[in-house]
């Protein structure tokens, strides 16, 4: 689904501050798999998240999504394909809009923004349907704005409106980094039912060595814009999690 | 009482700008400087089309276009050549002095004896009365089409533009496209203004775009107040307050002009008015505390 070929990427090529964020990077994810990616900061995994979205292009090398060649295809076009739950609360939901407003324009992601208007009853219900889900009580405020709820219900909504509309790449950046432990779990047990629900391809970023051992079937080690470690699913499930530890220090 | 009809139909005329700017200030969080520019333009392109005795349905087109083109320009040079919005619109505003200029031949157009929209239609027989209906209709219609688009698809997405540009990126909307329709269709609505406010006034002058921005800001302003202090959330509602807004400024602007203040000190009082307008909230949330 995801095919990565011999990237590389550098920040302020030849001057002082220049960063070689990604030093050639092969990695090819199949359809349906969950990779969890770890590293420590400056290793690259962001940047390498961001490649794949499209909101950097990569210096060499080329990037293919669903067999389409999208290296140079700027980000809201890729939106066709991928969705993507940001570190910050604030960057995936619209603070000003209601929850109602921000699942609309969630549902027409891969479709052109008319100008007809699509928030009738039926999708109204719709929405709130699937939001009870989360058993927060949120459905009963779908005309509230955004920017009253928590970090935690924001990114557990961001993650339900990335499969309002046909999704096959979920793009996870540290998700929680941002949460209480309680949002925490909430947001990792949502998009963990998605993913298997939705038979989605996911990547994951995050630093929660917990969570990197519990979730996901592929299990990354980035360093140094280079991947280090590549676990498959058997690989991983021989691990124990002190294992995760180990690698860091 | 005939100073208070005139600041109504004033508003009324205003409303468009208080619309314009609104649409690129708190959709966009884009400071628009063209609207000194695009309204005047509009202004001139009024008075060149109804001295050459042009119908409406040529007039409103033309001036719709030109306010839309000139505010499209400083979408292009902010989003293409990622120059600061505030900057953009300096450049254009300052070209378009020239091109008002240029466009007129002169440096003000009277419009005696020529028909306008308020000669159109013949509703009631006092000339400020029949205007007051006519501005009445046309402020309605333009506010139905802006709120109508504000609830579409794309009205929304324009929304979120401004609000979370990572969100609505990712959401699949090109924001450098959005931000210039924008932009286009805030400084439409500033020509509009000019449009009417030059058929009321009976004439077009170059220079009466100056400063102009601060009664769309003042009005927009009041309107923001008000939308928080009464925890307005429909889009219908919040755009009726920004027409409220255009004509409460004018209003405030008589008052003072009634109360026998020296008309010099006009200006003095609108900027001591629009930094009250702003400061009230911040010093209601401090005795709050």
């Amino acid at each position: 689904m995801i095919d990565i070929n011999n990237v590389h990427k550098t920040f302020n090529t030849g001057r002082a501050n220049q960063v070689n964020a990604v030093n050639g990077i092969d990695l090819h994810i199949k359809q349906g798999e969950y990779v969890v990616i770890v590293g420590a900061n400056g290793s690259g995994k962001t940047t390498l998240l961001d490649m794949v979205a499209g909101s950097v292009f990569p210096g060499t090398g080329t990037i293919e999504v669903d067999g389409k060649d999208v290296t140079k295809l700027p980000d809201y076009k890729r939106s066709r394909w991928i969705a993507r739950v940001f570190q910050n609360p604030m960057s995936g939901t619209a603070s000003d809009l209601s929850i109602i407003d921000n699942f609309r324009l969630a549902a027409i992601r891969t479709r052109s923004k008319g100008l007809s208007i699509g928030i009738n009853d039926t999708f109204k219900n719709q929405v709130r349907e699937k939001i009870s889900t989360l058993g927060l009580g949120l459905e009963n405020k779908i005309e509230q704005p955004m920017g009253t709820l928590s970090g935690g219900q924001r990114q557990a909504l961001t993650l339900l409106m990335s499969v309002m509309d046909s999704c096959k790449v979920l793009l996870l950046d540290e998700p929680t980094a941002a949460l209480d432990p309680r949002s925490a779990q909430v947001v990792m047990k949502t998009a963990d039912e998605l993913i298997k629900d939705y038979r989605l391809t996911a990547i994951l970023i995050t630093h929660n060595l917990k969570d990197a051992y519990n979730y996901g079937n592929r299990l990354i080690l980035m360093g140094e814009g280079l991947i280090m470690k590549d676990l498959d699913a058997k690989q991983k499930s021989t691990l124990k999690q002190n294992d995760l530890f180990d690698w860091f220090s | 009482m005939d100073f208070y009809l005139t600041a109504l139909l004033q508003g009324l005329c205003f409303s468009a700008i208080a619309l314009g700017i609104y649409i690129s200030m708190k959709i966009f969080n884009i400071p628009d400087i063209t609207t000194d520019g695009s309204y005047t333009l509009g202004a001139v392109v009024t008075a060149i089309l109804l001295t050459h005795h042009q119908p409406t349905y040529i007039i409103l087109p033309a001036v719709i276009i030109a306010g839309g083109i000139a505010g499209a320009i400083t979408g292009l040079i902010h989003t293409k050549l990622k120059i600061n919005a505030l900057l953009a619109g300096i450049l254009v505003m300052t070209a378009l002095y020239s091109v008002n200029l240029w466009l007129m031949g002169r440096s003000n157009l009277p419009l005696i004896n020529v028909s306008s929209l308020f000669t159109l239609i013949n509703i009631s027989a006092d000339p400020n009365h029949n205007s007051f209906w006519i501005l009445l209709l046309f402020v309605a219609i333009i506010t139905l089409i802006i709120g109508y688009l504000l609830k579409t698809d794309f009205g929304i997405a324009m929304r979120a533009t401004g609000n979370s540009e990572s969100m609505i990126r990712s959401l699949g909307v090109n924001t450098d496209r959005m931000k210039i329709t924008g932009l286009a269709l805030a400084n439409a609505l500033t020509a509009l203004s000019g449009y009417l406010i030059s058929q009321l006034q009976g004439y077009t002058d170059i220079s009466m775009g100056i400063g102009i921005v601060i009664i769309g800001l003042g009005s927009v302003i009041i309107a923001e107040t008000l939308i928080n202090w009464l925890r307005i959330t429909s889009v219908w509602l919040s755009l009726i307050l920004v027409l409220t807004g255009a004509i409460i400024f004018q209003f405030v602007l008589a008052i003072t002009l009634d109360i026998g203040v020296d008309p010099i000190f006009l200006k003095v009082v609108t900027a001591v008015f629009v930094l009250l307008i702003v400061s009230l909230p911040r010093i209601t949330f401090r005795t709050a505390k």
